[in-house]
């Protein structure tokens, strides 16, 4: 490993990661650096590679090819050192639903061989308001519930980077509001977080985002990085048969995307004047609204996906 | 390196000791599990030890006699008194007598011809007729043995002299012929069903137990949450199999007891013997089981892999039926089986009294065993999720 590559300032840092199960690979030459107390959002489309890669940089997972370093621990030879620091959080609920919460939250304690532990665990089940349920099955627990409890038990150690796969999928708003406050207060601790979602008002909340496809980092930076990266100018369109209108415009000059949210489409294409040429048209119909919006996440990501999707159907035919 | 985190590579008692806690706390909630560990080695012992009798007496008979004489009179009694036999007096001609045997009413039919004692004393050799039902040799085999046993000896006591012909024919061979039927001098089936009997149960409960207690994590997804903490691999494994092997001296236990108690089998050996090997033979379950599960992806796999290494074992190991009587390529595979071994030991402890100098021949392969199917599980168990 050429330690000189590898910044002991970042909490992850990771080089051209590699994986393939069998003829899929499904990580390719992934690279990303998250700083201490960083919200750092991992995005992408089911089955593009994000568990993966996370699985890698826990030590969970063995990478083909590429270095890097979790707290400055390698994250291939020393993964022993990398659990013992770092809070890892399953996309599936992965704590013993036939142990109760108090039962689960001390198994961990023990794991980490806590000091105090009995203080420990009961100050978690405080903080999680769950101390009257504490002789409940985890199984018998809420979706919101279940990954409190979960992020609980993987923060019992006090780890200072948290790796959490998905912990909000499922989960109904109010408790994901809770959940992203509480994230924002750790991270503001100096604790740094690499969250993987789906979630676009979540991926706003992140400090750094990366976009994976098909197994490779496409998009990387703060939100305001990716959107201007991309160089797409977008237009709301309000009132009027909005799926008609969607229709009608999909392949006419300029327009390269129409994404509807509600009572609004979004129209966007990497060539403003001409879109707003093909715009004007419409601008005229007493109907319709037309005006020139900041381009959002959302038409950032599908227009990534889009031309992703027809770059490698091209390089596959 | 800091120092506390070379500790976190060698191996900790406490996280150890975390693992034994929950599954035994897991075991506890798991009803179904728990019933089957007493479940099972109750039932079997019911079953193949009231039920099985591969030496079954009062067996239906019915007796064509054509001759009514005193040596037909006592070679009837005689037959009585082997309690082999239970007497359809109602079948007495020998055309109800072949219905009989046809619907199974009787399983034996003999026939003793006209003027059958007469010729007899004449010299003139004549036959004695059994029609045997053989579609169950097994049910059939010791009772007609007895039978033609019984034969010689009545002629032999009630005609000693009075008919000097039988003495020369036909003729007596020249030496007696003793059997002493040792260890289990009354041919009990249960002897030799019960202590065979704990290999089986040790078998079927600790291989599935393990083998499924390992694949529930993995299809449960708390094997990844394992996975992510600092514990090693083998803290993992050997405090998984704390429980199981109390389960398995629990086992063995209710069967030595119940053979102590319940059948009245003796116990000639010594039990540290018998319990020492029976850790051996626990031990290596638990690593086939662990082995298998390496392979299985999920619970059920686990459970049909378990079902597949167990039919040998069952059928091949000497437990059911004799393993000398096998062919070569059936004793073959039943000399890879450990359950071969285990049965031996446990049967030459309990009625032979055997200790380790006569214990040895079957002692060394269990241990072969047991160091194989090791090796084969360290090199397959799966430390990461690859």
């Amino acid at each position: 490993m050429s330690s000189g590559s590898i910044n002991k300032d970042f909490a992850i840092d990771v080089r051209n990661l590699n994986k393939s199960f069998g003829d899929k690979h499904v990580v390719r030459d992934v690279s990303l650096q998250v700083a201490h107390g960083e919200i750092f959002g991992f995005l992408g489309p089911n089955g593009s590679g994000k568990t993966t890669s996370i699985r890698m940089m826990c030590g969970l997972l063995t990478p083909d090819s590429g270095e890097g370093t979790c707290l400055g621990y390698d994250i291939i030879k020393q993964s022993d050192e990398i659990k013992r620091h770092v809070g890892y959080m399953t996309q599936r609920f992965s704590m013993w639903e036939d142990l109760t919460i108090g039962e689960n939250l001390d198994f961990v304690a023990r794991m980490y061989a806590m000091p105090d532990r009995k203080q420990c665990v009961e100050t978690t089940l405080k903080q999680l308001g769950l101390e009257e349920r504490a002789s409940q099955l985890a199984g018998a627990l809420s979706g919101g519930w279940k990954q409190r409890m979960a992020l609980a038990a993987c923060m019992l150690h006090n780890p200072e980077v948290l790796l959490l796969d998905e912990p909000t999928a499922g989960v109904d708003p109010k408790a994901r509001r809770d959940f992203w406050e509480e994230l924002q207060q750790l991270a503001a601790k100096g604790i740094s977080v690499l969250v993987s979602t789906h979630y676009m008002d979540e991926a706003e909340r992140c400090h750094k985002l990366a976009y994976i496809f098909n197994g490779q980092l496409i998009a990387q930076g703060t939100a305001k990085e990716v959107i201007e990266s991309q160089h797409i100018s977008t237009f709301a369109v309000h009132g009027g048969d909005l799926a008609a209108l969607s229709q009608e415009l999909k392949g006419k000059p300029g327009v390269d995307q129409t994404i509807t949210f509600g009572d609004t489409l979004h129209v966007s294409g990497k060539d403003e004047d001409t879109l707003k040429a093909t715009l004007s048209g419409i601008a005229q119909d007493s109907r319709y609204k037309v005006q020139l919006i900041d381009t959002n996440l959302d038409d950032v990501f599908i227009h990534l996906l889009g031309t992703k999707g027809k770059q490698d159907e091209k390089a596959n035919a | 390196m800091k120092n506390e985190e070379k500790h976190a590579l060698s191996f900790s008692f406490s996280r150890w000791w975390a693992i034994v806690l929950k599954e035994f706390i897991q075991l506890k909630r798991d009803r179904a599990t728990l019933g089957m560990i007493v479940g099972i080695p109750i039932m079997q012992l019911f079953l193949f030890g009231y039920a099985i009798n591969t030496d079954p007496k009062h067996l239906p008979i019915a007796i064509v006699s054509a001759d009514q004489s005193v040596f037909t009179r006592s070679f009837i009694s005689a037959m009585k008194n082997t309690e082999y036999f239970r007497f359809e007096d109602k079948v007495r001609d020998e055309h109800s007598a072949k219905e009989a045997l046809t619907t199974g009413l009787v399983q034996f039919v003999i026939t003793i011809p006209v003027d059958f004692t007469r010729k007899m004393l004449r010299g003139e050799h004549p036959n004695l007729l059994i029609e045997a039902d053989a579609t169950d040799p097994t049910a059939i085999g010791n009772a007609a043995a007895a039978v033609i046993a019984l034969a010689g000896s009545v002629i032999q006591r009630d005609y000693q002299g009075a008919a000097p012909v039988l003495s020369e024919s036909p003729p007596t061979p020249p030496y007696g012929v003793v059997l002493h039927k040792l260890y289990n001098p009354e041919g009990i089936t249960s002897y030799n069903i019960i202590p065979g009997l704990m290999g089986i149960i040790l078998t079927m409960t600790l291989v599935m137990m393990t083998a499924v207690a390992i694949t529930r994590e993995r299809e449960r997804g708390t094997m990844e949450n394992l996975l992510a903490m600092p514990v090693k691999p083998f803290e993992v494994i050997s405090g998984k199999l704390i429980p199981y092997i109390f389960i398995g001296l629990i086992q063995s236990t209710i069967i030595i007891v119940a053979a102590r108690f319940l059948f009245h089998i003796p116990f000639l050996g010594n039990i540290t013997v018998l319990f020492t090997m029976i850790l051996l033979f626990i031990a290596g379950n638990l690593t086939l089981g662990i082995t298998l599960s390496s392979f299985a992806n999920n619970q059920m796999q686990a459970m049909q892999m378990t079902m597949f290494t167990i039919m040998p074992s069952f059928l091949l190991s000497g437990f059911l039926f004799p393993f000398k009587g096998m062919p070569v390529w059936a004793q073959t595979i039943g000399s890879v089986v450990p359950l071969t071994y285990f049965t031996r030991v446990v049967r030459g402890i309990m009625l032979k009294g055997s200790g380790w100098t006569e214990l040895w021949p079957n002692v060394w392969p269990l241990l072969l065993f047991n160091v194989v199917v090791l090796t084969i599980g360290i090199k397959f168990y799966r430390k990461t999720l690859d």
